[in-house]
Formats: structure tokens, C-alpha cells, sequence
């Protein structure tokens, strides 16, 4: 039976963290994620939680120390936003080749510079190479919800992969919306023991964790990397399934918003995808035949799906939420017009980088997105493939 | 355990290149690092006892009694600080 509660972003994630009681919580303040470490401390203090929880000096220590804790076989997290990443980049490779199952929140914000503390999603576009599984959440709900199927996932032999947890920075983090909480007894049940095979700290087999891996050895440590990542996929649905029978919450790899009849359709991550919604209902009210792809596991990233998914739509427009300033358009585009190529799929496909440094995305802009694609599918031609969203500009 | 080498397909080798096995250094044998060799002189030797003791990788054994005897060269790395110390240019180096 679901508890009905009123939590923030940030609160929800703190609540799963502390239902999962992980052995180890390493952090680092920063905006907007401090509120994460600062509830668990509270948990900490209060003893609600019995985990171990180190303040560190960093964030490239706070990965380093969720590492050495994950790799001495205990159950370790952290939480941290855009410069905090960048400042973990080494180390974040380190956690997934090591194949620690780390779980860490990711509250989406700008990276510097120029200085900007508001949402948007070049911290995570950043790490989208290094080995970690990725799920995106639309809503307080969806951050609580990815954070208590996420050990399930990481910690699975197949996979063995750290994990992030997304949701957009202030948007999401501090706004406070109605939330179905699960039970304490529940959530432990579901999460379960960890029970590394192989654990440092095991003095019945002495393990070497990260040994000088030269050039013999490297390429085949990388395609199993790569192959535990294709195993995500069906675990991922697999835990996902599984946690619709318990709380009746359905996830998917993307979630279909009146996308089966929709003839456009825009594609995007996280809250916008919330104001997309709203676009969409009215949109429909007036008889145009627009939906939504909101794309909830972006690493892996399920290409063959999305592309048969998109495949029956006159157009589609991609929204990524960072600027890969590549003269060429998004990561989130660029990943899924290979999925398009790759999969033989032909849909005439526009870019839009949109609420960078945390501009408001409003429903009017939303709306023009949707009659850019009209225009598309009545003219049959696109112009610019790669274009702003609430960009200032000088008129022409 | 099953020995890892440069032949051992994806599938078999361990997860993240974990050794599961402790004591195994001694299997990594660092003397192909070398580029000059030293040679043991046996007949200038007197067993002073001066280039054992300075010798990063242990690679001059010494026997029980006392003695020390030729190179190991599995791990000489050939750094060559045995024969700066030996006073009676018993370790000659030479190019490999």
C-alpha cells in the first residue's frame, strides 16, 4: 500500500536513499544537489540509517571513496550536480571498468562557464561515454522510483555497471509535488542484500581490484563493458516490470505519450517532458495529431526501439537540453538519427537546443516546436536541422 | 584459478581484470623491461656483500651460506646500481 506524501526532488531521492540504508554515503555539497547529502545526514545524526557516511574534501574524493567502499564489498552512494561531475571525471571511469554497481543521484545542472548554477544537461551529456547506465526522471515520482530499482539493476551479475540517476536541478530538485511513497519494509524487500561475489574485504579469497591492464588486455575489459551494457537492457526491463507489479507504476526504455497515432511527434528528457504533455493535450483538443517520445533509459541507449517507435511519423523534433557545439546539433539527436539510419528507418528529424543555464522552456514554445513540424510535413523540406529554442537573437 | 594471458578470449577473462588470487607479483616477470644486462664476474667476486642489499628487485640471490650467486633474471630490470657499488669490478654491464 503506497503512501501518499509531498516531497521535493531532492527530498524524494533522500527518502529512497535512506528506505535502501546503503552502507556508505561519500559526498560533496553543490548546487542542487547538497540537499541530498544534507537530508541523509540528518538520517545519519538521527540514526534512522545505520550507513557509514563520509564528508569528503571533494567530489573527486567522494567518487573515489563510494569506489574503495564499493570495492571492499560494501553497498555505496552519492549524490552531486554539473561541476561536482566534472571534478569526478576520472574517477567515473574508474567506477565502471571497475565494474563497481555505484549508485549515485544526478541533479542536472549547467556546467561552468560562464558560472550558472540552473538546470540543464551538460553535466550528464559529459559523462554519456564513460560506462554508466543512465535513466532520466520526468518528476519527483520518477527520481524516487529509478532510485529504488537502480541497485537492482546495477548490482545484477549480468550487468555489474554504476548507475546515475537524473532529474533536472531546481525544476525537479526543489519543487515540492504530491508523491506515492512505498513502505520502508517494502522498499528493503524489493532492494534486497547486497552480496558482491568478489569483495575486497572478503578474507577467504585476497582479490586484486584494478591491476595495470596493458595493451593485451584492455580492448577485450572494454567489449565486456559494452556487453554488460547490452545485458542492462533486459535487465533494466526485467526490474522495471517487476516494480510495476509492486506499486503498479509502469517504466519503460522511453515512456509513448499519444505517440501510436501521432503523426508529429517531439522527443526530450526529464520535466520538459511534462510541458510537452500539457502542449500535446491542447494540441490534440484542436485535432493535430501531435505526441511525445520521453526517453527514461538513455544509457543504454535502446536505438532499435526508439527507431521503430518514430518510424510511422511524418516528423519528429528532438529537443536536447545541452549544446554538443559541434556545428552538427545534440547528443540526444545525434544518438537517435543513428538510431533512424542505422535501424533504415527515413523520418525528416529537426534539433532544438533548448533551457540552457535553466531558460524557462514555456508551453507557447513547446507549441511552436509542433507547428514548425506541420510546416515540415506541408513543405516537405528542413531548412536548418539545427536550431535554438528561446534563443535571443537580433531580428532578420 | 585459471591463468589470464594474452590468448584468453573476453568471455573467459574476470570481470574489470580482478586478480582472484593473492602473493601473485612474482608472476609478473619485469626482466624483459631491460635494455643492459649485468654480467657476474664470479672469479673477481671477494662476496663483500655490498650489491645485494642495494638491489631494488632482489634479483641477486643469495644461498645459505651467505654467498651470493648469479643474477635472476626474470626481474633484473638492469638498472645497474649492483655494479656502481661493487669495488672490484666483478658486475660488468652489458647491452642486451
Amino acid at each position: 500500500m503506497s503512501i501518499r506524501e509531498r516531497l521535493s526532488g531532492n527530498e524524494a531521492t533522500a527518502m529512497a536513499m535512506k528506505q535502501i540504508n546503503p552502507d556508505v554515503v561519500a559526498a560533496f555539497p553543490i548546487t542542487p544537489s547538497t540537499e541530498i547529502p544534507q537530508y541523509f545526514s540528518t538520517f545519519v545524526a538521527n540514526g534512522d540509517v545505520d550507513t557509514e557516511f563520509v564528508a569528503v574534501e571533494s567530489e573527486h574524493s567522494a567518487m573515489s571513496a563510494t569506489i574503495g567502499a564499493e570495492a571492499a564489498g560494501a553497498r555505496a552512494m552519492t549524490a552531486t550536480s554539473a561541476n561536482g561531475l566534472s571534478l569526478m571525471w576520472e574517477m567515473i571511469y574508474i567506477a565502471s571498468s571497475l565494474r563497481l554497481p555505484i549508485v549515485m543521484a544526478l541533479v542536472n545542472r549547467a556546467v561552468s562557464g560562464p558560472l550558472n548554477i540552473h538546470n540543464d544537461h551538460s553535466d550528464a551529456m559529459g559523462v554519456r561515454d564513460a560506462g554508466w547506465i543512465m535513466l532520466f526522471s520526468e518528476n519527483n515520482q520518477e527520481a524516487y522510483d529509478n532510485m529504488l530499482m537502480a541497485h537492482r539493476i546495477a548490482e545484477h551479475k549480468d550487468v555489474l555497471l554504476p548507475i546515475m540517476i537524473c532529474q533536472d536541478g531546481f525544476i525537479t530538485s526543489h519543487s515540492i509535488e504530491n508523491i506515492e511513497l512505498e513502505s520502508d519494509e517494502d522498499v528493503k524487500k524489493f532492494v534486497g542484500k547486497y552480496k558482491p561475489e568478489h569483495y575486497l574485504l572478503n578474507d577467504k579469497e585476497p582479490i586484486a581490484v584494478g591491476p595495470l591492464d596493458v595493451q593485451a588486455y584492455l580492448f577485450e575489459h572494454k567489449a565486456q563493458q559494452a556487453e554488460a551494457m547490452k545485458n542492462a537492457k533486459k535487465v533494466i526491463k526485467e526490474v522495471s516490470e517487476e516494480f510495476e507489479k509492486w506499486t503498479g507504476r509502469k517504466y519503460e526504455f522511453f515512456e509513448k505519450y499519444k505517440l501510436d497515432d501521432a503523426e508529429i511527434a517531439i522527443v526530450c528528457m526529464n520535466s520538459t517532458a511534462g510541458t510537452t504533455k500539457a502542449v500535446v493535450d491542447e494540441l490534440r483538443n484542436k485535432g493535430v495529431k501531435a505526441g511525445l517520445l520521453k526517453v527514461r533509459m538513455f544509457r543504454p541507449f535502446p536505438a532499435e526501439e526508439i527507431a521503430e517507435a518514430l518510424a510511422g511519423l511524418k516528423a519528429v523534433a528532438v529537443l536536447d537540453k545541452a549544446d554538443s557545439l559541434n556545428a552538427a546539433g545534440g547528443a540526444l539527436f545525434e544518438d537517435i538519427t543513428s538510431a533512424m539510419y542505422v535501424n533504415q528507418k527515413n523520418v525528416p528529424m529537426v534539433n532544438y537546443v533548448y533551457g540552457i543555464g535553466g531558460r524557462d522552456t514555456t508551453e507557447k514554445q513547446i507549441e511552436s516546436v509542433y507547428s514548425d513540424l506541420e510546416k515540415i510535413v506541408k513543405e516537405g523540406k528542413i531548412e536548418n536541422p539545427y536550431r535554438y529554442l528561446g534563443l535571443r537573437r537580433e531580428e532578420n | 584459478m585459471t591463468e589470464i594471458n594474452p590468448k584468453t578470449p573476453m568471455e573467459k577473462m574476470t570481470v574489470g581484470g580482478d586478480i582472484y588470487q593473492a602473493g601473485n607479483a612474482r608472476e609478473f616477470k619485469t626482466g624483459d623491461w631491460r635494455s643492459v644486462k649485468p654480467i657476474f664476474l664470479s672469479e673477481k667476486c671477494k662476496q663483500c656483500g655490498l650489491c645485494f642489499p642495494v638491489c631494488p628487485e632482489n634479483a641477486i640471490p643469495v644461498g645459505k651460506d651467505q654467498k651470493r650467486q648469479d643474477f635472476n633474471y626474470d626481474y633484473c630490470k638492469g638498472c645497474g646500481v649492483c655494479s656502481k657499488v661493487c669495488p672490484f669490478g666483478a658486475i660488468e654491464m652489458k647491452e642486451e
